[in-house]
């Protein structure tokens, strides 16, 4: 039995060697490409342009270039929207790779300008030979997939954590509001990962009132809950986001190690829903700044990334139940996209009650049947 | 009982399964003890019948304890909403006759998946639990008109919108329903827990709207039952239609052959309101002048100027000083079937209590709830009466307001809720 190892090493140039799970920087780049020589792909705030629709089945490598005026992504997704390989946070002018093992089948490959939303999608055909995937291999291969991506998280989850405290040390107040929920973006996408390490997750995301006797507010919403006071001061806030960035740089480095089963993915999905269901459409979350739609969205799409990359094996022993969350799935994000508000989201207290109630049926509708995955997975 | 069906009280016996540890198991022993008894003598503790031409939950007995539930359809896709019917129907199977939700019940299946049954009815007794199921007026058009599931055309004129009735100030978010499912039971856990099961199976396909627990039943409906005493102190549903007078619950109550459309003969038409009592303000009125408002004596509940509680009231009758004993805005009176056109409900309503509002105020009344054969003929020109001129209104506060259309029983295994409806 053999298990089909899918590398897909997400190059991080503007970082260097901050990230020692990355590797792949563009001056090492000397490997090829499965058809001979990296793919390029010119991105722009309105186009995606890959230069190759049809590819050898292998390791490719695909040179994005962003031309736009947006920070963009570049996905190459497997049927259901399953990430083979990501890079996230893309900056307009820069140039990244992506390292991706593709066996042969359909794909799509797609930028996200603007970071959000379905992307500009393309097709993508990979040619040649492979042979299906026996039951533990797809499980196998369902834990390095979610592996990859908890790796192109907290590739982005690092950089942006390091612009928002330097704004906060700064005293950049309006730079520091602006980016509090896209930094939390790439944390609330895996959070359940994060969780995994005790204290750790408290001390970054802890809410006031979870806070112990004899522990100190800090994290984001600490600072959180300073940027938007009625007249913002950060300036004694310096010791507690130098804390908050030792602390994300410390779960990097622990999540991007973690090995998670695929019972834990299949309940990692449920629980980010749950986060939604409990903490986001209640407005508790993000209590001061109301950018809870943020992290909404960001839950859905790590459960949906946890989901898709036990794909394979839901196919094989549930494909009704992969129907449902299917359609589950788009029904939330069609649900959460009317409130859309530019490239971000309308705040917690711009929807009424009926807004909503409409969520939460949506989330509901979706973690019953996320709920049973659970049990698929762990069937023998 | 086959032995494939095992119940509640037969599972946790088997398995063993202590609620919460020593304690928890002690008081599942106590409960396995006296339930043994219930079980060979039908009573407040037995299991109703689910299947029959008709419901139940209507005539049957009133129970102790409600809890009611009114839904929003959320999916637009008509056969999902009937496989939520035929679920609901195997789930309300089940519950009804003390077992578990699901197939597999609260502790049966695998570690890694959650129950199919939220567990806290595991070791009670069915506990008289009835499930009965109505559909309200918007599902089979909604606001805009719009025929959401291809029945606009099977909608039974008497499924008419209700008017406005004067005095009702009504909350929007905790009226109407596409859906209502009444559960009744004798124990409120096990009245609970049957609706929160059939709310999760129904996710991604209904949306509560609304619920409504009550605590004590207001009314009777066998002549084997006590008239109970509403939040006023006073008895209610005396003059009740009841479960032995067959005649009557022919012509007042079920839908019969002809009054079409066809699907809802063996149905009944379901009001609810929940009306506010300001028991702090009727507290300090009058014993006299609480009795004038009824109609009533408050201690035997006679009719005023009779001595038994059962006596037909006289309304006619004048006192020494020549007034009417009932006065015309007496609450007897207007609800009389003689000054409405011979109108009788079936009344099943609850006593709630909501805790307090922010005056300290008890958030208190009656979830009144009424079946009948024809809300335009019935259940309208009472409460139009009752609306215009009874004196009790001024202690009265409706919040809010729903109607319903019942379907007949479910027959078997075969058949399910709304099957005549969508086939």
């Amino acid at each position: 039995m053999r298990t089909t190892r899918i590398l897909a090493l997400a190059a991080v140039g503007v970082l260097g060697g901050a990230l020692s799970a990355c590797s792949g920087d563009k001056a090492d780049d000397t490997t090829a490409g499965a058809t001979g020589g990296p793919i390029t792909v010119k991105a722009s705030d309105t186009a995606c342009e890959v230069a190759r629709t049809t590819i050898d089945a292998g390791t490719s490598v695909f040179t994005i270039t962003n031309g736009g005026n947006k920070v963009t992504e570049f996905y190459v997704y497997a049927p259901g929207d399953r990430v083979m390989g990501e890079v996230e946070n893309i900056a307009p002018g820069l140039s990244r790779e992506l390292h991706v093992e593709l066996p042969a089948g359909s794909y799509e490959t797609a930028c996200k300008p603007g970071m959000i939303g379905k992307g500009i999608r393309a097709a993508l055909t990979v040619s040649g030979s492979a042979a299906p995937l026996t039951d533990d291999a797809k499980l196998a291969d369902a834990t390095a997939s979610y592996s990859r991506y908890v790796k192109s998280q907290t590739a982005a989850l690092l950089p942006k954590t390091e612009e928002f405290v330097a704004a906060v040390k700064a005293g950049e107040i309006d730079k520091a509001k602006a980016l509090f929920p896209i930094a939390r973006t790439y944390w609330e996408r895996i959070e359940p990962v994060a969780e995994i390490f005790g204290d750790l997750d408290p001390k970054i995301d802890g809410r006031e009132e979870v806070i112990e006797e004899g522990m100190e507010f800090t994290g984001f919403h600490r600072l959180e809950k300073d940027l938007w006071a009625a007249k913002p001061d950060v300036s004694k806030d310096g010791p507690i986001a130098d804390q908050l960035l030792v602390d994300v740089k410390e779960i990097v480095a622990k999540a991007n190690a973690e090995k998670l089963s695929p019972l834990q993915l299949a309940n990692g999905a449920k629980e980010l829903l749950d986060e939604v269901a409990t903490g986001k459409i209640t407005g508790e979350e993000d209590r001061y700044s109301h950018t809870d739609l943020w992290d909404f969205n960001a839950n859905v799409e790590g459960s949906k990334a946890a989901i898709s990359s036990l794909r394979p094996v839901l196919e094989e022993r549930d494909p009704a139940l992969v129907k449902t969350l299917d359609t589950e799935f788009a029904n939330v994000e069609t649900a959460l996209g009317k409130y859309r508000d530019g490239d971000g989201w309308k705040l917690h207290t711009a929807l009424t009650e009926a807004d909503l109630k409409g969520l939460s049926d949506a989330i509901n509708a979706l973690a019953e049947p996320v709920s049973k995955v659970a049990a698929v997975v762990s069937k023998k | 009982m086959s032995d494939s069906i095992v119940s509640r009280r037969r599972a946790i016996a088997l398995a063993g399964v202590g609620v919460a540890g020593v304690a928890g198991a002690a008081a599942v022993g106590g409960a396995l003890v006296k339930n043994a008894f219930a079980d060979e003598t039908p009573g407040a503790e037995g299991a109703v019948p689910f299947t029959g031409g008709h419901q139940a939950g209507i005539v049957t007995p009133a129970q102790d304890r409600l809890h009611f539930v009114a839904f929003d359809v959320v999916t637009k896709d008509r056969e999902r909403l009937v496989g939520l019917l035929k679920d609901w129907t195997a789930a309300a199977a089940r519950m009804t006759a003390g077992q578990d939700a699901g197939e597999i019940g609260a502790v049966g299946g695998i570690p890694e998946a959650p129950p199919d049954d939220t567990g806290e009815a595991l070791g009670l007794p069915p506990s008289g639990l009835t499930i009965t199921v109505g559909f309200g007026p918007t599902l089979f058009r909604d606001a805009t008109g719009k025929d959401r599931f291809g029945i606009a055309g099977r909608r039974p004129p008497a499924l008419a919108d209700l008017p406005h009735f004067p005095g009702d100030r009504l909350d929007e978010t905790i009226s109407g329903g596409d859906l209502c499912v009444q559960a009744c039971a004798n124990d409120p856990q096990v009245a609970v827990h049957a609706i929160r099961n059939l709310a999760r199976i129904g996710m991604g396909v209904v949306s509560v709207r609304w619920s409504q627990l009550g605590f004590g039943r207001t009314s009777s409906t066998s002549t084997t039952q006590a008239t109970p005493r509403n939040l006023f102190g006073f008895k209610d549903g005396t003059a009740n239609l009841k479960l032995e007078e067959t005649d009557r619950l022919r012509e007042h109550l079920w839908v019969q052959p002809g009054d079409g459309p066809e699907w809802m003969t063996g149905g009944a038409y379901l009001v609810s309101r929940k009306i506010r009592m300001l028991v702090e303000t009727w507290d300090r009125t009058s014993l006299a002048e609480q009795e004038a408002i009824v109609g009533r004596s408050k201690g035997v509940g006679a009719p005023l100027g009779k001595t038994g509680e059962f006596d037909e009231p006289d309304l006619a009758a004048k006192g020494a000083d020549g007034e009417l004993l009932l006065a015309t805005t007496s609450h007897v009176r207007l609800a009389h079937p003689t000054v409405n056109g011979g109108a009788r409900l079936l009344r099943r309503g609850y006593n709630f209590v909501d805790g307090s509002d922010g005056l300290g105020r008890l958030n208190a009344g009656l979830f009144f709830i009424a079946y009948q054969r024809d809300p335009r003929k019935q259940f309208v020109p009472i409460q139009r009466n009752l609306s215009r001129t009874d004196d009790m209104n001024e202690y009265l506060k409706p919040v809010s307001q729903a109607l319903f259309a019942c379907p007949p029983g479910v027959t078997g295994p075969d058949d399910h809720w709304g099957r005549a409806l969508f086939a």
